[in-house]
């Protein structure tokens, strides 16, 4: 027989005494039943194997990795521009978002600040990734309960966002826009009337969600109070972002840690929740959305002007050293701790990716309940799979 | 349908052969109009796209297209499935669907059936297909489809309670349970002794109107009740090993279901085939003009577009309802609520 | 009744969508038929000017993926005033981009200290062989018509629009 890790066996352990007190209450065997790692439902290839009762859960356990493409490695044998187009592809639709934290880690190491247009022009970047990405968890929140038609929506609002990120950077999806210092280039011109536009058709979107969606008595129905996760649960579990905003902690990156990013120059709320259950957690979602709009026009409003890019070397070499930068992404708290030894590349990259940790709660969130909630609960954590599995 | 709908005597048999071709019409020509119209055309429209526009003008020739990819796949069984169910199912619930159509009246003579107890074979009949679907969800030797064909039989069998209660009130107000008699009892009928409208019982049986559409939903698993289906998370259910010819029955037997009940809900509530006899003077089944006969289908298919419109807007606009949801929401709302719509019904009755 | 049930208020948002769509049109463009333009700066393609390409390397060495296959050898050039000595350059025999590797970051692009690189927005270059998706550098040199002016900035940039 070949050996098991402590853990393998810990949970086949586990899923024996499930399986045991199923055939014992009731005299009937229970069904193991695999979700993914192809399945509609998951943003991905994530397997969720379930042992059901019935239609009730009795254990839940994920199993991620089918999507790992080894960007802790690759890091360690790329240079730092080189790193910043692959972490483009962690997240992938808030895909500015991941640039950022890398960024900020490298030039703290390096002891330079980017200039003022460059760090509000990164921030306004950064809350449109984070409309994009949130917009399409609000489509398909519905599709994962079975309302086709807010996901058409989401698409199309979210196409002009994408829009506006492939006038700037050249990108729709992957950026790459952000280097060590400041920026690529700076904005088109056009782009700040064609942003006020489009933030008020994300506006107009986000109050028709709200009536297709949220208002739906039969989608309330279905989160309210499914998957509730107390505050105290939610802190032990190292669950970050909407999710931790939902069950009642108020803790948002934005606001509680210095960067050299705009976010403490604008004016902006914080929107949590106490319920903790699943729609606490899409509505918190659904705010955010609507704040990150606002955001933006601020941000818009009071853009500084200068140059886009510090004085850097041509050949950036950052000092040896070690820096942990984290940020508030759309998904979660996105860090990135980096170790330098003085050459064109790291020499490691640590990469703390949010969905990784949020999704660490599935096994216990999902005991007791019905198989339709286990879609309903995924959902409403969101994660997506390259941000897991990296 | 009797000789006299035609100058000339037509035999038995020729008989029974339009009636046969009239029924595959009947069944098949409202499914491949709501596929179009309603599935390809407005489920884009109401999300901001056009759908199929290549095949055919505006996409018209998708359906045939469709079929014909259906028709051309291999035909394969998963290795631990019963084969003989697996085979059977798709027919068993198509056959409903046909045995359905022969009880709908088109015209004054335009009719397949006439029995004396005609709603009563239609809700009878129209739970053949709970079967089909469970020898489905469990032929196929696959987990995600026993879960789907065990959430339909019991969603299918709550639902027909409240479909079968709520037409009670229709045949109260008919004082029959004949097709052809409620629809004449409709457009001969006057409300408050105003015959401008005849008396389509969707104004007095709104109630009962209102549940037999939610339970017909219900019946066609469509959503806000498509849990059988539940996209995503049982892929497709009942129907998820299921390709090819098998697939395109289950495929248009949904869509010719909701044709055919929505058939049936225009019989009893919309006035069927008729207009109101007032209109032309008209002062019973006997005086009605035989263009009758034609014009009959066409004001019938009128009345179904607008009923599966309603169908298909709620269908593309709801999230689905959980199973126990469902099941609360009809033993413990719906059935009650048509049980007092009885109760009404015959109170009224007997006053008025 | 005060508030509009909520079933009621998302029929009547699907309603509505399908009303606009009837009337003033979908939010999809019918590609083949008709074909939306993308932004100036959008990654579709990498154009090479020949010209200005001194076989450095730093795109290829830069490259992620390393797609870029560039190889070229020194020559002697006529000298470029009368009664000089002939200059040494660098001739390209091979700049190949292999755009099945290619992810479309635009290092290369930004690296290049020589500006014989440039992004266009074309994008319409499938092939029906992978190895077709091999550009050579006359295949390069002919996306140059491609690459479209830089675009102005936005009012507080610091310069003028470079490349």
């Amino acid at each position: 027989m070949t050996m098991l890790s402590d853990r393998q066996q810990l949970s086949y352990i586990a899923a024996q005494a499930a399986d045991a007190r199923v055939n014992v209450e009731l005299e009937t065997e229970g069904m193991t039943l695999n979700i993914g790692p192809q399945h509609p439902a998951t943003h991905g290839t994530l397997r969720i194997i379930a042992r059901l009762d019935g239609e009730q859960v009795v254990w839940a356990e994920p199993a991620c990795g089918y999507m790992h493409r080894g960007y802790e490695k690759l890091a360690e044998v790329r240079t730092y521009p080189q790193v910043t187009t692959l972490v483009n592809r962690i997240d992938w639709l808030g895909s500015f978002a991941n640039e950022v934290p890398f960024i900020l880690a490298a030039e703290q190491l390096m002891e330079i600040e980017a200039p003022a247009r460059a760090q509000w022009i990164r921030t306004l970047l950064f809350e449109l990734s984070r409309i994009a990405n949130v917009s399409l968890f609000l489509g398909d929140l519905g599709v994962q309960m079975g309302a086709i038609t807010p996901v058409f929506m989401a698409f199309r609002d979210r196409e002009y966002v994408l829009n506006l990120i492939e006038a700037a950077t050249g990108g729709r999806f992957h950026p790459n826009f952000d280097r060590i210092g400041g920026l690529k280039d700076d904005l088109p011109a056009g782009f700040v009337a064609e942003t006020r536009q489009v933030m008020k058709k994300l506006r107009n979107f986000c109050d028709e969600i709200e009536d297709l969606l949220f208002g739906n008595e039969i989608f309330q129905s279905r989160t309210r109070g499914i998957g509730v996760i107390p505050r105290d649960v939610a802190l032990d579990y190292g669950l970050s972002g909407a999710n931790l905003r939902a069950s009642g902690v108020d803790w948002d990156l934005r606001r509680d840690q210095r960067l050299p990013m705009a976010w403490d120059k604008v004016d902006w709320k914080v929107w949590t929740h106490t319920d903790g259950d699943s729609f606490a957690r899409c509505w918190v979602r659904l705010q955010e959305t609507r704040e990150a709009t606002k955001l933006v026009d601020q941000l818009l409003d009071g853009l500084p002007s200068g140059p886009v890019m510090a004085k850097v070397p041509r050949i950036i070499k950052v000092p040896a050293g070690e820096a942990w930068v984290s940020t508030e992404n759309p998904l979660g708290e996105m860090g990135y701790y980096v170790v330098s030894k003085g050459d064109l590349g790291p020499f490691r990259v640590k990469i703390r990716s949010a969905s990784f940790n949020n999704i660490s709660i599935v096994p216990w969130v999902l005991r007791g309940v019905y198989v339709p909630d286990i879609i309903t609960i995924l959902a409403s954590l969101y994660f997506i799979l390259g941000d897991i599995d990296r | 349908m009797t000789s006299a709908l035609w100058a000339v005597e037509i035999p038995y048999w020729g008989q029974t052969l339009l009636r046969v071709l009239g029924g595959v019409v009947a069944v098949l020509l409202p499914a491949g109009t709501i596929v179009y119209v309603f599935l390809f055309k407005m489920m884009s429209f109401m999300q901001s796209r056009l759908g199929p526009m290549e095949a055919g003008p505006y996409g018209s020739l998708q359906l045939v297209a469709e079929v014909g990819k259906w028709l051309q796949k291999e035909d394969i069984a998963p290795e631990r499935a019963d084969r003989f169910i697996f085979r059977l199912a798709p027919i068993v619930v198509l056959a409903s669907t046909f045995l359905l159509v022969a009880v709908v009246p088109f015209g004054p003579d335009a009719w397949f059936t006439n029995f004396e107890t005609g709603i009563y074979y239609a809700m009878a009949v129209s739970s053949v297909s709970v079967l089909g679907i469970l020898m489905a969800g469990w032929a196929s030797a696959n987990k995600y489809s026993l879960l789907g064909g065990l959430r339909a039989a019991g969603q299918l069998i709550a639902y027909e309670l409240p479909m079968v209660l709520a037409v009670i009130g229709v045949v109260i107000q008919a004082e029959s349970m004949n097709l052809q008699q409620i629809v004449v009892a409709q457009n001969a009928g006057s409300i408050f002794g105003w015959d401008g409208l005849g008396n389509p019982y969707l104004l007095t049986q709104f109630v009962g109107f209102l549940i037999f559409m939610i339970a017909v939903q219900a019946e066609l698993t469509q959503a806000p009740f498509d849990m059988p289906i539940a996209e995503s998370e049982l892929v497709s259910g009942y129907m998820t090993e299921y390709s090819g010819f098998r697939f395109l029955m289950f495929f248009i037997g949904e869509f010719a279901t909701a044709g055919v009940f929505a058939l049936i809900a225009s019989v009893l509530f919309l006035g069927g085939w008729g207009v109101p006899f007032a209109w032309f003077g008209w002062n019973g089944i006997d005086d009605v003009d035989n263009w009758m006969n034609v014009v009959g289908p066409l004001v019938m298919f009128g009345k179904m577009m607008l009923l599966v419109f309603l169908i298909m807007w709620v269908r593309f606009s709801y999230p689905r309802f959980r199973e126990d949801q469902l099941q609360r929401f009809a033993w413990k709302f719906l059935i009650p609520v048509s049980l007092g719509n009885i109760v009404l019904t015959a109170v009224a009755k007997v006053v008025w | 009744m005060a508030k509009v049930p909520g079933l009621v208020k998302g029929l009547g948002v699907t309603f509505s969508t399908m009303v606009q769509t009837i009337t003033k049109g979908a939010n999809t463009v019918q590609y083949p038929h008709e074909k939306e333009a993308p932004p100036t700066r959008a990654r579709g393609v990498i154009a090479l000017r020949e010209d200005n390409c001194t076989s450095c390397m730093l795109c290829a060495r830069s490259c992620p993926d390393w797609c870029i296959y560039i190889e070229g050898h020194k020559e002697l050039a006529p000298p470029r005033r009368a009664g000089g000595k002939p200059r040494q350059v660098n001739k390209l025999d091979r700049f190949d981009i292999d755009f099945a590797l290619c992810m479309y970051c635009g290092i290369c692009v930004e690296v290049c200290p020589f500006d014989a690189l440039f992004w266009s927005p074309e994008y319409e270059y499938s092939e029906g062989r992978i190895a077709d998706l091999l550009h050579d550098k006359t295949k390069l040199g002919e996306w140059m018509e491609t690459v479209p002016e830089a675009p102005e900035l936005e009012a507080g940039a610091d310069k003028k629009g470079k490349k």
